[in-house]
């Protein structure tokens, strides 16, 4: 047997052996350290007849290459077992709680004038906003309800000064006022904000949310008005049909004016919007009056139009089931927590109105 | 404004229903607030009389009434009014009736150890007036009907309807009627007035003083005498019962029956109580006099009253005296019908603080034409039921009623209301709702009836109109999906983005009232102006806030107190710095309390600080839009934070405008609320002091440039005296090569051994990267000593070796 085999036969057995790193280094150098077996017949080659010189090169670098990978088999199988090892010491228990992450919530009132303000984007309704204190002409006399006027008594008024001059708004048409004064017709904008008014018991809040709408231009009528709101009404509900019914009423700052009510049933405890025999008054509405537009230097003979009043905290607690309207203001961190959004959840016409 | 459908039909001849007249009412703008159903039920409330009244054993307050109740055995009953005492006729309900106030069913019942076999009611319990101080006293000539009902069997429910302020004719039957007619439910009945043969004169003088701010323009009246006043017949009687009214006399009642038929308020005086003649003329200052409510007025200069010559007699419109009250011996009524202007009314009303029927009838527009009227139906029934001569009618006038008069254009008509309706149409409803119609060439020339205040222009006919002919016409135009200008401005899409930003770093978004407790207030007031409210709904909601922060904190405590340890609220919203319009800022408020990691099994807990607030600021700016790099940071804040632990923002080194504030609550206010929590953080960002860029985000981008040659990172670590800002020596590095140095970041701060007392060592560690080339160690040296340099140099700090 030829030398060659003799140590290919005896290092392959060794090597399909079981090894530990220090022994495989060992193999590792009695075959091709500096005077390995290995390396020490290559300094043969020189040596070897002329004739057989060329075969015995071959062999060696054949055998060469299957030792090689021999070798590196064992240290892949070594590092696999390590690894395996390792691993088996390093189980956790996965069920114990993950790091904490609060992520805070949108009011539902905000959530709600989002929502508002994202279905008359579509149709071409811009925001405006005025103050929270207001001056006795935009509140009233403006709006056409002069003092001394029964309809003021509508409206219980907290007041800043004994002369009744300053006060805090008692709804958000003084917008329709600033709106007005301020540009040129056409107007066709949406006031959402707070109102405030002196009343305080467990259906009313010394202060709430409406939200305003004016579209001012020429040759609108009510029948714009209807189409306006039934739209509203049909996107802010997520329903495709909706029962609503214009009852003529009063508001000094409109005329003809109009009470809107939804027609809503109740089913396992809950409110139905849209369908069903109960109806529900929800909004107030009706076209500017001529004063109105004559105080705010708008020629009624040319501009006409519509413009409504919503409460947003009753439309929110008509949406998501809220029942008591001074929930809203009372900061409990359970309710926030139950009844307000995720911050992802932005109302937008292309994603969808809510999840 | 109650009515029933019987009532009703006094003016209407109908053939409907009474579901469809309640359709048809909401339908016109009567809408119909409450239909009460007087069932038989009613016929258990019995006139009663107590025979005799014992202290309750087991209570001071209560007694024991032995009631007849016109059955063989006397009835025990708890009774707990003052006025429940023996010989008084009463109402009583006997177990299982129900109270109509509280639509509770009475029940046999122990009190406190008494049985009690029904109830002795107030007249606010069933529903009567408001009067619930003590239990109904009915007159002595009740006696003869214990035993039998109260009530009267009626058919027709009670229905309850919501007058507009705009409509004072329909606070009257008649005026209902004529609405229901002109809409086509039913027909009026037009009935001939009944004449009468008025001989004799009306022989108390009367006299309107022509004086500035006279609230009275008319004055008519007559004369009755020789009546014999009595109790209201039974059809009368039930007619005001049926609406809710309690019958006290038949001159009394007939008044109320008139005002509530044709809504025309009458006054009925006892004329041997005027003393020579009736003058209508403005108050004095200081003069008083005791009304029917029972309480003395003290009068202001310029209130209308109808005086004589000893002084005022009533509040003209309002309320009438004592003194010349009409009672059951009364013999000679003076009947009064006149016409009070509306905002004398109201204002006399206001300062008074005075609400009564008449003066709601009044302060809306009381038909003016409608004097003689009244006071002929009235006077027709007086003689009627009482007897006597009713004198000729006198009217005092100072000024006449002007007729109204509106040209109408048709086409108008479709213009604002977007459908057609036939000009016959249009004549027929005008006609049915009394307007008297002169055809024109261009317009219909349309005279306004007197009843009919509000109507003063074309859109007041319009209103009519569409009123009468159904809302339901008004056809579905629906709109169009075009938007020719932006939704939110910028400042609106800004407070979205905090808004949402905010909520995003964990804080649960709070919206609390706009006003306050004046003494949380204080704590943030700082020198802003308080602003009251002159009528605030309590006393701890008196001020409107100044800050945020002292409602944020009184519901924190509040979340505490219900056991919730670590939370983080918010509110974006107004606070006021005056009380002029305009005088408030838009602020975004956060609190925070407690720890972090409170319990967890794998960090370690700490209390929530001021870095906390910190970053939740500077992330919320930076999402905002604004560079953090470019902030600057001082300690200078309002009193209500911590002086050493609190800081304030500026968007640039130019320190325009305050970003935000952020920082530790003033220990000394947690003290004063008392709050209960390891730390207590906050901070405030103002809306309006964040310059706005004007560039669009398409154009914010700056051009994307990244070096690709090797970086290098270098530590440094500088003692210098503890007033030396971190903040100081970052912008000193940055400025040194700023095309070079890059994150610059502050990676420990040590105070202590080896450091000198006044002193602390900061520890930065800063990149270096060339974007032309790969620095070598020469220039990475001459660097770091131009770092050392300008830093020793600037700060005072030493390089620590």
């Amino acid at each position: 047997m030829s030398d060659l085999k003799k140590i290919r036969d005896e290092f392959t057995f060794k090597l399909k052996g079981k090894l530990d790193p220090a022994e495989l280094n060992q193999i590792k150098s009695d075959l091709f350290g500096k005077n390995g077996l290995v390396s020490s017949q290559f300094k043969k080659i020189g040596t070897i007849d002329v004739s057989e010189r060329k075969k015995f090169a071959s062999d060696l670098n054949i055998i060469k290459d299957e030792l090689q990978d021999l070798i590196n088999l064992k240290i892949n199988e070594i590092e696999k077992a390590n690894i395996n090892e390792k691993l088996e010491k390093e189980k956790i228990d996965v069920t114990l709680p993950e790091r904490s992450f609060v992520r805070g919530k949108i009011h539902p009132v905000s959530q709600t004038i989002d929502e508002i303000s994202s279905i008359f984007s579509e149709i071409g309704f811009s925001v405006e906003e005025g103050p929270d204190v207001e001056n006795e002409y935009n509140n009233f006399t403006a709006l056409n309800t002069p003092d001394n006027h029964p309809a003021r008594d509508m409206h219980d008024t907290f007041y800043l000064d004994d002369k009744k001059e300053r006060l805090l708004r008692t709804h958000t048409s003084p917008v329709q006022i600033r709106t007005m004064l301020k540009d040129k017709p056409p107007f066709k904008i949406i006031a959402p904000g707070r109102t405030y008014r002196s009343d305080s018991d467990q259906t009313h809040s010394p202060m709430f949310h409406q939200v305003e709408g004016l579209h001012i231009d020429k040759n609108i009528n009510m029948g714009h008005l209807k189409g306006c709101l039934n739209y509203f009404i049909k996107e802010f509900f997520e329903v495709k049909k909706i029962k609503m019914r214009f009852r003529p009423s009063h508001f000094p700052f409109t005329e003809p004016s109009a009470e809107v009510d939804i027609g809503y049933e109740m089913k396992d405890g809950k409110i139905i919007i849209g369908e069903g025999d109960q109806w529900l008054e929800i909004l107030g509405c009706g076209m500017v009056h001529p004063n109105v537009l004559k105080n705010v230097k708008v020629d009624p003979t040319k501009f006409q139009g519509y413009a409504f009043g919503i409460g947003i905290d009753r439309l929110a607690m008509l949406k998501y089931g809220i029942n008591d309207l001074r929930a809203f203001f009372d900061c409990d961190y359970r309710w926030l927590n139950h009844f307000g959004f995720d911050p992802l959840d932005v109302p937008t016409n292309y994603r969808g109105l809510s999840r | 404004m109650k009515i029933t459908f019987d009532w009703l039909k006094d003016h209407l001849k109908t053939n409907l229903k009474e579901k469809n007249l309640l359709e048809q009412l909401t339908n016109i703008g009567l809408e119909v607030e409450s239909v009460e159903s007087l069932s038989p039920d009613n016929q258990l409330f019995k006139v009663a009389k107590i025979i005799k009244t014992e202290k309750h054993p087991n209570a001071d307050r209560l007694k024991v009434c032995d009631v007849n109740v016109g059955e063989k055995e006397l009835k025990k009953v708890v009774c707990g009014a003052t006025n429940a005492s023996e010989g008084l006729i009463t109402i009583y309900a006997p177990p299982g009736a129900i109270i109509p106030k509280t639509n509770t069913k009475l029940e046999i019942a122990k009190i406190r150890g008494v049985t009690s076999y029904g109830m002795l009611c107030s007249e606010s319990e069933l529903n009567l007036s408001d009067e619930s101080d003590g239990i109904t006293e009915l007159s002595k000539k009740y006696e003869k009907n214990v035993g039998k009902s109260y009530f009267s069997k009626l058919k027709s429910n009670l229905i309850d309807l919501s007058i507009t302020p705009n409509r004072p004719d329909c606070l009257g039957v008649k005026g209902i009627a004529r609405d229901l007619a002109a809409s086509g439910f039913g027909k009026l009945i037009v009935s001939k007035e009944k004449q009468i043969k008025l001989k004799t004169k009306q022989t108390l003088k009367v006299k309107i003083n022509k004086e500035k701010g006279q609230g009275c323009s008319a004055f008519g009246s007559c004369l009755i005498k020789n009546v014999k006043n009595t109790e209201s017949p039974q059809w009368l009687k039930d007619k005001l019962i049926s609406v809710g009214q309690k019958p006290i006399s038949a001159i009394v009642d007939i008044t109320n029956y008139v005002m509530l038929d044709i809504n025309r308020p009458l006054h009925a005086y006892d004329a041997d109580k005027i003393e020579k003649g009736i003058i209508v003329r403005n108050s004095k200052s200081g003069e008083e006099f005791k009304a029917l409510d029972n309480k003395i007025y003290k009068l202001e200069k310029g209130m209308c009253v109808i005086s004589d010559k000893k002084g005022v007699l009533g509040l003209g419109g309002i309320i009438g005296g004592t003194r010349s009250g009409t009672e059951f011996d009364t013999k000679n009524i003076l009947l009064e019908s006149a016409y009070f202007d509306p905002r004398s009314i109201r204002n006399t009303a206001k300062k008074l603080n005075l609400d009564t029927d008449a003066k709601f009838r009044f302060e809306r527009g009381i038909d003016p034409l409608s004097i003689e009227t009244g006071l002929k139906k009235a006077a027709l029934l007086i003689q009627e039921i009482c007897g006597g001569e009713v004198s000729k009618i006198d009217i005092q006038k100072i000024e006449s009623y002007k007729i109204k008069t509106i040209n109408f254009d048709v086409n108008s008509f479709e213009n604002i209301v977007g459908f057609k309706i036939s000009e016959k149409e249009i004549q027929k409803i005008l006609n049915d709702l009394g307007f008297v119609i002169k055809k024109e060439k261009k317009f219909l020339k349309l005279t306004v009836p007197s009843w009919r205040p509000d109507i003063l222009q074309q859109i007041d006919i319009i209103e009519e109109l569409v009123r009468i002919s159904g809302y339901d016409k008004i056809k579905t135009i629906e709109p169009i999906k075009d938007r020719s200008k932006s939704t939110l401005t910028q400042t609106q899409r800004l407070f979205h983005l905090l808004q949402r930003a905010i909520a995003s770093k964990g804080y649960l978004e709070t919206i609390t009232w706009s006003f306050t407790d004046q003494s949380y207030n204080e704590h943030f007031r700082e020198t802003n102006k308080e602003v009251k409210i002159v009528n605030p709904i309590s006393s701890e909601l008196g001020v409107l806030r100044n800050s945020i922060f002292s409602n944020l904190i009184m519901y924190m405590s509040k979340n505490l107190d219900r056991g919730f340890k670590d939370l983080s609220i918010f509110e974006i919203g107004p606070v006021f710095t005056g009380s002029n319009p305009g005088e408030q800022k838009t602020i975004v408020c956060g609190l925070s309390a407690g720890k972090k990691s409170r319990l967890s099994w794998i960090d370690k807990e700490r209390n929530i600080d001021l870095f906390d607030a910190k970053r939740d600021v500077v992330q919320t700016l930076n999402e905002a839009g604004y560079n953090s790099d470019q902030f600057f940071i001082d300690s200078n804040t309002p009193n209500y934070y911590h002086p050493g632990k609190s800081g304030r923002i500026f968007l640039d080194h130019k320190k325009d405008k305050v970003a935000a504030y952020f920082g530790e609550i003033h220990p000394n206010i947690l003290k004063k609320i008392d709050i209960k929590t390891e730390n207590l953080i906050g901070f405030e960002i103002f809306l309006e002091n964040l310059k706005l860029s004007r560039k669009p985000l398409k154009d914010q981008k700056l051009k994307f440039s990244v070096s690709d040659f090797q970086k290098s990172e270098r530590d440094f670590a500088f003692v210098v005296n503890k007033d030396v800002e971190a903040q100081e020596l970052i912008s000193v590095i940055s400025n040194v090569s700023p095309n070079l140095i890059s994150n610059i970041k502050v990676f420990d701060v040590y105070e202590g051994e080896n450091i000198p007392d006044n002193q602390k060592s900061i520890a930065i560690s800063i990149t270096i990267q060339s974007s032309e080339k790969t620095l070598n160690d020469k220039d990475l040296e001459k660097i770091n000593n131009s770092i050392i340099e300008a830093v020793e140099n600037k700060t005072g700090a030493k390089i620590r070796s």
